[in-house]
């Protein structure tokens, strides 16, 4: 066991499958020789050589496509978008190319292709830099969607991703890449050092695609969220003064639905909260499924949190970003209700 | 200021009611392009890209150094594949035009592409088709009754209904499942050209777009990559003249052949008669033992027509005249080839006949078998549980969940 941040643990799960899978290839802008700008492939190249971590041309659609293609020739790629919000020129080639090509070839092809993104913000990255566009990702049929929310998980998740045999797009939220965030951007940041996820088995391990975590136990309301605003929950809750089950929903897609429907049912409120934009959000399948699977168990509509429906600002970063003050009111606000 | 922008819109040479006009097309005389090495570096043989290779003459005698010295057993099978493809193509169009398919693609006009190059590559080479290579399909044993079955969506459709037809397969024989989005195959090829040189192994891959497609920006992708990784690839655009309505200049093909795309890369581009086999072959040999022999990526343009409608929805006649195809001056491949077999002596225009009636009854009894698998209007029928697998490796809950929803839908239990 070490204490690592995630960009330590997913550099580890780079570190071990290299090691592991000699089919194994790290691909991406600045991965090789400068081990990433967020350095999650660092030393990777001088350790595995040139032709397992590779350095690529800016062109994520061209990244995107020749991975696929590494992918059909037995490979297994594990590819890095430097930034979610630059993952559209390869759009594409994910939703009619890599979703699609075991479907549209009855599973005779197939291309176990990873892609590592980081999103989300809270940085000061400005509409370029800070984009949640995980809802359009699990909108499509034939990948599945990540999101983490600390070391031990990153780690875990990303060995799964790798060893799967379907595509992955794996977005990891930059904003706690060095530490957790609770939401409050006047308080100091903090590090990973003296977080129990912070402790990772430096070895091989895997956590599974399709499950959820119950990061928090409670009984007043149940908050489901991922990535980031797990930490920015936990705060709220403890501010706000109530007994909240809080979900880290993890996998995105496929969704664990047995775990948010059995603690909503449990709890009678949920409120479903994430940075990216309200309309059809992934928020939005989360309130469709909890009032489907939950509606006679629920005590009061089930409650969003989300940025707003803009672009992501600069220089409105904290009034766009859900923070702690916004989850904190919507917990009053849904505890109210009766 | 007297001059200002001008926006240029490319005009067609002819639309219908106009005479045939191919006075845009720069055509060498047989046998008068040299070929380099395969080792030449690419800005020593800018010449290839903007030349026509040719190696059969008005007296379709073979010429000149390119002349592949093919045998008369692979000039007769290439024939054979040349008028099987057609004779495959008759049929399916047919059948398309009395309602037992949804939709077919001819490759007529253009046969001397998918054969003459097919014949080049290895079983172990990976090929990245577009829709009009069926030639290329045939001549990897994917098998009649098969690509038949795939067309008809029936029960033996080796798709199992999911693609319409001409989308075919065969993994076994390395052709890769093709892709209603163009030239999204061009940069995957590169990306499994750069796999056989990471493992360590000598087989290329090859890819095919149309001219219209060189736009997209996957083109451009498959180009980069291909010289910065100096890939093991054959790229190939055939330049058939026709996207749909828009003639290859809307692509840009007015200014510089699509051959000399790869230049600004360092990559060497081959302009070809597309409709002359011994040109394409002697070319693609070329390419193909360059990339084998650690050479990186060539860029080939053959240049040749499409002879029929885009597809069995299209109507060419709205936009190009209609006997365009017969003043051609590359004419077409099938008569090329059989009249340099005639000259040679190997070949009679009796035989011919023969072949061509061969190749006919072949794909006839193959058509017999294929509709005893069904087809659409007929059983026996796909399974409608095929519909959700191979989304995943392994089917997730909700698609189990939605499966068995629509199997109780249809009073079926699953």
């Amino acid at each position: 066991m070490s204490q690592m941040s995630m960009i330590q643990a997913i550099r580890s799960a780079h570190d071990v499958m290299l090691d592991k899978d000699p089919s194994v290839i790290a691909f991406g802008q600045d991965i090789g020789y400068f081990g990433g700008v967020f350095r999650c492939t660092d030393g990777l190249q001088q350790k595995y050589g040139e032709h397992r971590v590779i350095d690529a041309p800016i062109a994520e659609g061209g990244i995107v496509a020749t991975a696929i293609g590494l992918g059909i020739n037995g490979l297994r790629p594990v590819v890095e978008i430097q930034f979610a919000d630059y993952i559209y020129p390869g759009f594409d080639q994910i939703v009619s190319e890599l979703a699609r090509l075991r479907y549209r070839s009855s599973g005779e092809f197939f291309s176990p292709v990873t892609i590592r993104t980081p999103c989300g913000g809270g940085i000061r990255g400005g509409q370029t830099h800070s984009q949640s566009p995980e809802g359009i990702f699990t909108h499509l049929s034939g990948v599945k969607t990540v999101m983490v929310s600390n070391p031990y998980d990153a780690k875990g998740l990303l060995i799964s991703a790798i060893e799967s045999d379907d595509p992955i797009i794996f977005f990891e939220p930059k904003r706690i890449y060095n530490g957790p965030f609770n939401g409050d951007p006047d308080q100091p940041a903090v590090s990973w050092a003296t977080h129990p996820k912070g402790e990772v088995p430096d070895g091989y391990y895997t956590v599974p695609l399709d499950k959820a975590e119950i990061v928090e136990t409670g009984s007043d309301l149940t908050i489901v969220t991922y990535g980031t605003i797990v930490h920015v929950a936990q705060a709220a809750a403890k501010k706000a003064g109530v007994s909240a089950e809080i979900i880290d929903v993890r996998t995105l897609m496929p969704l664990d639905v047995d775990t948010i429907r059995d603690s909503v049912n449990k709890t009678g409120r949920a409120m479903v909260a994430h940075e990216a934009t309200r309309f059809c959000g992934y928020g939005a399948e989360l309130v469709a499924t909890i009032q489907k699977e939950c509606f006679w168990h629920l005590e009061a509509p089930v409650s969003r949190v989300t940025g707003w429906d803009t672009p992501y600002p600069h220089a409105f970063e904290w009034q766009y970003f859900p923070v702690q003050q916004r989850l904190i009111d919507g917990i009053h606000k849904l505890m109210e209700i009766r | 200021m007297t001059k200002k922008p001008k926006l240029h819109i490319p005009k067609a040479a002819a639309r219908p009611g106009d005479t045939p006009d191919f006075s845009y097309l720069n055509l060498s005389k047989a046998g008068t392009v040299e070929r380099p090495s395969i080792e030449a570096r690419a800005a020593d043989i800018e010449y290839l890209a903007l030349e026509l290779v040719r190696v059969l003459d008005d007296d379709h005698v073979a010429q000149g150094p390119w002349n592949p010295q093919l045998d008369k057993d692979t000039l007769t099978e290439a024939l054979r594949l040349m008028v099987l493809t057609r004779a495959y193509d008759d049929r399916m169009h047919r059948m398309q035009r009395q309602g037992k398919i949804t939709f077919y693609m001819q490759a007529l006009g253009e046969e001397a592409v998918s054969i003459g190059q097919g014949l080049v590559f290895e079983l172990e080479d990976m090929m990245f088709p577009a829709y009009r290579n069926q030639g290329l399909y045939i001549m990897r044993d994917t098998g009649l009754v098969n690509m038949m079955c795939q067309c008809l969506s029936n029960s033996r459709d080796m798709c199992k209904g999911r693609q319409m037809p001409v989308f075919y397969q065969n993994k076994k024989n390395n052709m890769f499942t093709i892709s209603g989005n163009l030239a999204t195959q061009f940069p995957q090829a590169v990306g499994w050209a750069m796999g056989s040189a990471i493992k360590g192994e000598d087989h290329i891959a090859a890819s095919w777009v149309g001219d219209g497609s060189t736009a997209e920006a996957d083109f451009h992708y498959a180009l980069t990559f291909a010289a910065v990784y100096n890939a093991p690839v054959v790229l190939n655009v055939t330049n058939n003249q026709w996207a749909i309505s828009t003639f290859q200049g809307t692509a840009g093909g007015e200014r510089r052949p699509f051959a000399a795309r790869g230049l600004g890369l360092g990559i060497p581009g081959i302009r070809v008669d597309g409709n002359d086999l011994l040109a394409v072959y002697a070319v693609t040999r070329w390419a193909a033992d360059r990339a084998r022999s650690g050479g990186g990526p060539t860029l080939i343009e053959l240049v040749t027509y499409r002879g029929g409608a885009h597809s069995t929805s299209d109507d060419p006649s709205r936009y190009r005249p209609k006997d365009e195809w017969k003043a051609f001056p590359l004419g077409d491949p099938i008569e090329r080839l059989k009249k340099h077999l005639i000259k040679l002596g190997h070949w009679s225009e009796d035989q011919q006949t023969g072949l061509e009636l061969e190749m006919k009854t072949t794909v006839t009894e193959a058509w017999k078998e294929a509709i005893s698998h069904g087809t659409m209007t007929e059983p026996p029928f796909l399974d409608v549980k095929l519909m959700f697998e191979d989304v995943f490796a392994e089917m997730p809950d909700h698609l189990k969940k939605q499966q068995d929803k629509l199997l109780k839908m249809r009073g079926e239990s699953s």
